[in-house]
């Protein structure tokens, strides 16, 4: 017997729409072709809400909330863009921008890159931040993939799939604030690390900081959608 | 454990006192130890015994005025000695039912004039080691009557009528905490005791810790009677190892006592603790990051909702509450709820620990009621600011607080009042500054704290800070532009509003209450390059060239 | 009427957005029939007039010679347009920023030097420690990114310019393209 859910009410953007007691305000702004910008957030991951793109304004509430763990609530009025929330994502992206070394144009991502594309989705033409310019190495230590630090957002996008998805838990962040970094098991070279070579980190990742050293230039598409379809054939159905 | 079992024990104790004509209490707290308060109090039994006087060396926790260490109170006399020396040892023994030896006098009338001690009763008269000592001074009497004589919904509701809210630093109402977690569904809930304190100049809990740990054990035994908890944890800072010793074997003594563990009071109430040394992150004292790293995990915080109250520790029911928190506990218990309601102001109940450092001339943990003014408790208590300085401002709430100046000091002190000034109660730290200080390197120091405390998960804290440390930077180098103040401005506004947690909502506040009250200064380094207090060093910064010829 | 001064700049870029810029083949005839290009490395004017006012600037900020030219520059442009990711982000010659100039320099003067290796001393200006875009020395009034910026895009946002509208930039390019 399949338990039985609340349905409820709400208004995203001035549009009525129900949704599951269960759902995020993203999940459901989604299901209504509503976007939300997200950076951190990946069906069929576990949310974070650490990239905080995804803020929206509750009506009532001063406080701006992340939508991809935003539980709708019966009557909630959720406003997904305002000259506020612009301001705030494109700040967001700059600081992204400046934080690490992220050169498009002669990054292996390039076209197919969700920073990339979510700052032009977002109007950013520039960068009002100071370049921080980090020193960082990169590992190409394993036979078929790379990691460049300086293209690495640090979403956690990578060291989720592998925990949860593939079960291995070879990424997780060593060090912390601006000093965070994305490491292999304790800080070993990829190559040289417990990785299974599923390579399911490679396609979730948004830029370019992990990508397949068989793809050259910009011809590297990633496809981070087939999470869900993963799990569907592992439920069987 | 009953009533009459714990009239027993106090009893017996008081009757051990009797033995003794005089008591020396010797101040073990980290302060006075590290000015060699140890091997006074060696020196001190050793003349003692010699002496054939009948008195006793005690170690006690902090006596409060830490500048003057290492403290002696001698009883019943109550003469207070500072700055004792081993060698000072013979001449304070051989005093005892003589007159006091003037030259060692601590002559603190002002110092302890307007406190008022309700967590800090025991602190300095106790030995925090013995359980036994805490009975006497009615200790467990309020976990033994919640037990017995209380269901946990009237607990809950005293604790709620008191009108204690949370000494962490928010505020919120602990009786609502309390019910709320009392109310939420789930078989197994958790008692979590955060004393990760790290506020730069806050050592409050530390002291309570170290002072009168089995306060905080029954605090937390009680709470947990009252929200139905089996398990509690207390998180303190690997950094206290004094007050982590003085835990552990308060915890053992309670067990041994019966205050914790199965059918405690001969009840169906069980309860323990378990001790968890925080690794020395900051974020930490934020309570989802605390619980993460108590289940194990890298210590980020998570956002809320879901509240701990509703799924915390493991998913399951958690109440925490802060050192002093717990620590005001058994007193509402043991002497009413309006008797605590009726310390405070309207909204701010109760006392408050504050731990004052910096350019003032008495440094020290003091309590204080809510309400006193920043005044009183600078220029009275505190003794004013040394040197012949004159007073430039007072730092509350630690890098999440603000500089408030000297317009404000008859503000009485409350959380409401300390945010209406765009400063915050926090833990209790109380940093004074005095006119030698550059408001925008004060700044720039609590940016650097957060931008090394940022866990790194969230973007606006981890880059945020960085990139506001820098802009502060160049401010004080007196390399910075308009544009860059205008720059700061917004970020702060961005950081404030989109931080994942407290850590970075509260980061730009250091920043933000300089620019209101000190804003000329931020426009002296930018427009003459000069820096008011003289500390910053303008202009002298290198040139940023590279010298190409070789 | 005067037509409206239009200056081109090659500051430390790859010369590709100029390209770019003339990869709009016939479409310059028609819209350089509305403005006279009055200073450009395509065409040959030794200095940079008193008052232009249009100034598209390729190329980041390298060297002391960079950044005088380009406070020069805006003192002299009503308008001024950073024209590429270079101009924008500091891009490709950004690169170096977090070794600084001297392992550069190393390279080019001493490493690939085919004889005499040597740093230079004149005519050679002094590199900056860090390669930064132009709105961090002068005020930009628009931002054109893109690797380089497509000829489409240059032709959009002149016209629209010329037209006095606002070119919606981020709809036209971004960074990398």
């Amino acid at each position: 017997m399949i338990a039985a859910v609340d349905v409820k009410t709400l208004v995203i953007d001035g549009i009525n729409v129900s949704a599951r007691a269960d759902q995020t305000v993203l999940e459901v702004a989604r299901e209504n072709n509503i976007n939300i910008p997200t950076l951190c957030h990946l069906d069929g991951l576990t949310d974070v809400g650490a990239c905080r793109l995804c803020l929206v304004e509750t009506k009532g509430s001063p406080k701006l909330n992340p939508a991809c763990v935003l539980k709708v609530e019966e009557g909630m009025e959720i406003t997904t863009t305002s000259d506020r929330l612009k301001h705030y994502r494109q700040t967001i992206l700059e600081m992204l921008f400046s934080e690490r070394n992220h050169v498009c144009a002669v990054c292996v991502a390039n076209g197919h890159c969700e920073l990339q594309s979510m700052a032009q989705d977002q109007g950013l033409t520039h960068v009002r931040l100071p370049y921080m310019n980090p020193k960082l190495v990169v590992d190409a230590s394993h036979e078929r993939f790379v990691s460049d630090p300086n293209r690495c957002i640090l979403c956690q996008r990578c060291v989720r799939v592998c925990a949860e998805v593939e079960g291995a838990h070879v990424w997780d962040i060593m060090g912390r604030g601006i000093g965070s970094l994305l490491i292999a098991d304790l800080h070993q070279p990829w190559g040289e690390s417990s990785c299974t070579r599923c390579g399911k980190c490679v396609q979730v990742c948004p830029t370019g900081a992990l990508t397949d050293k068989s793809k050259l230039g910009s011809d590297h598409p990633k496809y981070p959608e087939f999470l869900p379809n993963l799990e569907a054939m592992r439920e069987g159905r | 454990m009953t009533s009459e079992e714990l009239l027993q024990i106090a009893e017996s104790v008081n009757a051990e006192h009797e033995k003794f004509d005089y008591e020396v209490n010797v101040c073990m707290g980290t302060g006075c130890m590290s000015q060699h308060s140890a091997k006074l109090r060696e020196a001190l039994t050793k003349e003692a015994a010699a002496s054939g006087k009948r008195c006793h060396v005690r170690q006690t926790g902090c006596m409060g005025l830490c500048a003057a260490g290492p403290l002696v109170l001698v009883e019943p006399t109550e003469t207070l000695y500072g700055s004792v020396h081993e060698s000072d040892a013979p001449e304070l023994i051989l005093s005892l039912g003589e007159p006091p030896v003037e030259r060692l006098r601590a002559h603190l009338e002002d110092y302890f004039h307007g406190q008022q001690h309700i967590v800090l009763e025991n602190s300095g008269h106790i030995d925090p080691e013995k359980i036994d000592e805490y009975i006497g001074r009615d200790g467990y009497a309020a976990l033994v009557k919640a037990l017995t004589e209380m269901t946990p919904q009237a607990v809950i509701e005293q604790i709620s009528k008191s009108g204690l809210r949370g000494r962490g630093g928010g505020g919120y109402p602990t009786g609502l905490k309390w019910g709320t977690v009392a109310k939420a569904f789930g078989a197994q809930k958790y008692v979590i005791c955060n004393g990760d304190e790290g506020d730069p100049g806050a050592f409050m809990d530390r002291s309570v810790l170290e002072s009168d740990p089995q306060r905080v054990i029954e605090g937390m035994a009680i709470a947990a009677y009252a929200v139905g908890a089996s398990k509690g944890y207390v998180y303190v800072r690997a950094e206290y190892p004094l007050a982590v010793n003085r835990l552990t074997v308060s915890l053992r003594e309670a067990r041994r006592r019966g205050m914790l563990g199965n059918n405690i009071c001969g009840t169906q109430f069980a309860f323990d603790i378990e001790i968890r040394l925080g690794a020395g992150a900051f974020v930490c004292g934020e309570e989802t990051a605390l619980i993460a790293s108590i289940e194990g995990l890298r210590g980020q915080p998570r956002p809320r909702p879901p509240y701990p109250a509703v799924s915390g520790l493991w998913g399951a029911p958690t109440l925490i509450n802060n050192v002093e928190t717990f620590a005001n506990i058994a007193p509402i218990l043991r002497k009413g709820a309006e008797w605590y309601a009726g310390i405070g102001t309207e909204k701010s109940k109760g006392t408050k620990v504050f731990a004052l450092t910096g350019k003032i001339t008495n440094t020290g943990l003091v309590e204080i009621p809510m309400g006193m003014t920043l005044r009183e408790m600078i220029f009275g208590i505190g003794g004013g600011v040394p040197d012949g300085r004159k007073f430039k401002a007072v730092q509350t709430g630690g890098p999440s607080g603000g500089c408030i100046p000297e317009e404000h000091l008859d503000l009485a002190v409350s959380y409401e009042a300390l945010i209406s000034v765009g400063s915050m109660m926090g833990s209790g730290g109380m940093i004074v500054m005095d006119d030698t200080s550059c408001m925008v390197n004060v700044a720039r120091f609590f940016m650097e704290f957060c931008m090394t405390e940022s866990c790194g998960k969230c973007i606006p804290c981890r880059v945020g800070t960085a990139q506001m440390f820098d802009l502060l930077t160049k401010i004080c180098d007196g390399k910075a532009s308009y544009a860059d103040l205008d720059l700061l401005i917004d970020l702060c506004d961005v950081v404030k509003n989109t931080s994942l947690c407290g850590l970075g909502m509260t980061a730009p506040n250091p920043v933000l209450s300089t620019l209101r009250y000190f804003k000329h200064e931020y426009i002296e380094h930018i427009e003459n390059k000069r820096c008011p207090a003289g500390v910053c060093a303008c202009g002298s910064g290198v040139a940023t060239e590279v010298e190409v010829t070789a | 009427m005067s037509k409206i001064k239009v200056a081109t700049v090659w500051l430390d870029g790859c010369s590709g957005c100029h390209m770019s810029f003339l990869d709009m083949d016939e479409r310059l005839l028609e819209l350089g029939s509305q403005f006279d290009l009055v200073f450009s490395p395509l065409v040959d004017f030794k200095t940079y007039p008193e008052s232009v006012d249009v100034a598209l600037v390729e190329g980041a900020i390298s060297s002391v010679e960079d950044e005088h030219k380009i406070h020069h520059i805006r003192k002299h442009t009503k308008f001024l347009l950073a024209m590429g990711d270079c101009a924008v982000t500091g891009n490709v010659p950004a690169l170096r920023n977090p070794f600084g100039p001297l392992p550069v320099l190393q390279r080019a003067y001493y490493e690939n030097a085919s004889a005499q290796p040597q740093t230079p001393t004149t005519f050679v200006p002094a590199l900056l420690d860090k390669v930064r875009p132009i709105h961090e020395f002068v005020k930009v009034d628009m931002y054109l990114p893109g690797c380089p910026p497509s000829a489409d895009t240059f032709y959009t946002v002149l016209s629209d310019l010329l037209a006095g509208r606002t070119p919606d930039i981020a709809s036209l390019t971004r960074f990398g393209a």
